[in-house]
């Protein structure tokens, strides 16, 4: 994540209670969440989720069923779409294939009856913007992908909108180009300092790009939070599953207090775990999950602080900058995945070698 | 597609074949009665046979002789008012069909606008005879619901008449190409012209508009270019001062045997449409470019 200044404490986007029915399909069910003015902000989730849906009533391209949708304070229910003070870059770019690259990105400059050098100057300030200086006379049906959003996010911000809302606008680019643009749209956000928010379905992309994250299921929002902490600390195990790997155990709850629960785990044994360790096991039985990356392999030195239990390695598979081993843990009936990357010092180990694992309670999350 | 080497080339050979005889088809019955046609007009008719020595003479005629000018002028006149009846009233059910119509219901849409070729043209022309008549359905319509007291008499046998049957036949020719540029056109761009600030109307004529230009321009064109060579129609309901080019050249061919006049007419205007399509082809030339 590239570190950013604080942002202001000031509610840009507030859903209160929103609803949205198409026919019997409960699209929105009942979002409620405040989106702070100048943040980076992503709405994840698998498709279907009805991400995009709410990222479409603060447009106004979608009239919500029941609740209020808050911009900047006001009450967007009676306000058209060309009257709210959001952009939108869509997920197909929408450039207007009839026109110019300046005239794309003019587009929404009409209404301000600018004189013809006042317009090619902002209009030539936008494309700077994006780097596409110089391509104002292009046709925009001449473009490529990557030009093609940068016309849309200039089209968008030459209107200073308040919000700008970016509709998977990365999913069409290949990955090089897409992990460019993710930086790229970072440092634009900070130098502009208008409120973005992102709709996206891709884990990475939303932990690379926001300072917060509402991960969404079935219409509902199952976490909000900064990204380590969606990471580290999920909610749920629906949550630690959409985002990232995690391995999960069967656990028994022993005894629990109102900060700690005290849990005996297969393979790990008994611990204390702190009450943020918590999440809802969605109906999977009650376990303790832990990332690939958080527990080591220990091949010569015990690790500080860490507890040990012995494994076998079931799965090498490697990946050049990384390796990931299936470990079945003593006295667990399932492998568990454990990424460990290849150093100078650590060689690659052997299906069926006997190891010791390395583990601390910190690295754990309990479902129940 | 990859260019093809041209040559000793299978494929291509094989790709010629298979056109060959509609080719052969074409150029006869197409490229070779033209060509014909264009040589009569060179020559003069004499008493029992063509004088075939070359000359303009028919072509000035058919310039200067105020009967036949003035019928051309009429059929472009009608023509063109045909052409914009049709296309402006095609516009709308084409726009609805595409932009309001669930799309699963499209196709039964079309299906049905395609009805009236399910009679013949003939039989279309004679029906609208019927309704627009003296004692026509329209008018014993209008005398019934007290409307009027007296049948109207300018439904039929003049320009109206031949504007509003046209109008109807060539309908279908004129909602189709509009139909599909308006299918082409991403319905993202409309919201991208709303979420830019302007209305619903002004993103019809910024966006909606121009993107549909090539079906407008397709549909004027299939309109225009028939109607102004059509025979039945003016023949049928025209009455007297309904009779366009298409006439006079039957006129000149059957009754006055003068093939030559004939041929000069029918070139002429072959050439007008011609060059009016050019023209109007050229002032929209900015709305046709666009990805392949």
């Amino acid at each position: 994540m590239i570190p950013k200044a604080p942002i202001a404490d000031q509610t840009m986007i507030e859903f209160r209670d929103v609803q949205k029915w198409y026919g019997d399909y409960h699209a929105l069910r009942g979002i409620s969440a405040k989106i702070r003015a100048g943040e980076f902000f992503s709405l994840l989730g698998p498709s279907g989720c009805g991400k995009t849906t709410l990222l479409r009533t603060i447009a106004g391209f979608e009239g919500i069923s029941d609740g209020v949708v808050l911009v900047d304070g006001k009450d967007m229910a009676d306000v058209p779409a060309n009257k709210r003070p959001t952009n939108m870059m869509f997920q197909s770019y929408a450039i207007f294939p009839h026109l110019t690259v300046a005239q794309n990105v003019g587009f929404g400059l009409r209404k301000q009856r600018l004189s013809k050098d006042e317009m090619a100057r902002r209009v030539g300030e936008a494309l700077e913007m994006v780097g596409l200086e110089g391509y104002g006379a292009r046709a925009a049906h001449a473009l490529s992908g990557g030009q093609r959003q940068r016309v849309a996010l200039a089209r968008a911000l030459i209107l200073k909108p308040k919000v700008l809302l970016l509709d998977e606008p990365l999913s069409a680019l290949d990955k090089k180009m897409r992990e460019q643009m993710q930086v790229e749209l970072i440092k634009l956000q900070r130098q502009v300092g208008i409120t973005f928010i992102l709709v996206t379905h891709d884990q990475e992309e939303a932990l690379v790009m926001s300072d917060r994250i509402a991960v969404m299921f079935d219409g509902e929002i199952a976490q909000l939070s900064d990204a380590e902490t969606l990471y580290r600390r999920p909610k749920s195990r629906r949550v630690a599953e959409f985002i990232g790997t995690m391995n999960f155990l069967p656990a028994t709850v022993i005894a629990e207090s109102d900060d700690v629960v005290e849990v005996d785990a297969q393979g790990f044994g008994r611990m204390t775990l702190a009450a943020d360790q918590v999440g809802a096991d969605a109906g999977h039985g009650t376990s303790v999950g832990f990332r690939p990356e958080t527990l080591t392999i220990i091949q010569d030195a015990p690790i500080a602080g860490g507890r040990e239990v012995p494994a076998i390695i079931e799965e090498v598979v490697y990946y050049g900058d990384m390796t990931y081993y299936d470990v079945r843990i003593e006295g667990t009936e399932r492998a568990a995945r454990l990424s460990m990357r290849n150093t100078f010092n650590r060689a690659v180990l052997d299906r069926g070698a006997a190891v010791r694992i390395a583990w601390s309670p910190a690295a754990l999350i309990l479902f129940r | 597609m990859a260019r093809r080497v041209r040559g000793a080339n299978p494929e291509a050979l094989g790709g010629l074949l298979m056109i060959a005889p509609p080719a052969v088809y074409a150029l006869l019955l197409l490229a070779a009665p033209l060509l014909l046609l264009l040589v009569y007009s060179f020559w003069t008719d004499g008493y029992l046979e063509i004088i075939r020595d070359f000359t303009f003479a028919n072509y000035h005629e058919t310039w200067t002789n105020p009967l036949y000018r003035g019928v051309m002028m009429r059929s472009l006149m009608v023509s063109l008012l045909v052409t914009v009846s049709t296309v402006l009233l095609a516009f709308p059910v084409a726009y609805f069909v595409s932009f309001h119509v669930a799309p699963n219901r499209k196709s039964t849409w079309l299906f049905l606008i395609t009805i009236p070729f399910w009679t013949s043209y003939l039989i279309r022309v004679f029906l609208w005879k019927v309704i627009l008549g003296y004692n026509g359905v329209l008018n014993a319509g209008l005398l019934k619901t007290g409307i009027i007291s007296e049948p109207l008499t300018f439904l039929l046998y003049n320009t109206n008449s031949v504007v509003i049957t046209l109008a109807h036949a060539y309908a279908p020719f004129a909602i189709l190409p509009i139909f599909v540029a308006l299918e082409r056109i991403d319905r993202s761009l409309l919201e991208a012209g709303q979420d830019l600030g302007e209305s619903k109307l002004m993103t019809f004529f910024r966006v909606t508009l121009p993107l549909a230009m090539p079906g407008l321009v397709g549909a004027v064109l299939i309109v225009f270019i028939p109607t102004i060579g059509d025979y039945v129609t003016p023949q049928l309901v025209g009455g007297p001062e309904g009779r366009m080019v298409a006439n006079l050249i039957q006129l000149q061919y059957l009754r006055l045997d003068n093939y030559p006049l004939g041929s000069a007419i029918a070139i002429s205007a072959m050439g007008i449409v011609a060059l009016l399509s050019a023209v109007f082809l050229f002032m929209t030339r900015k709305y046709l470019r666009g990805p392949k």
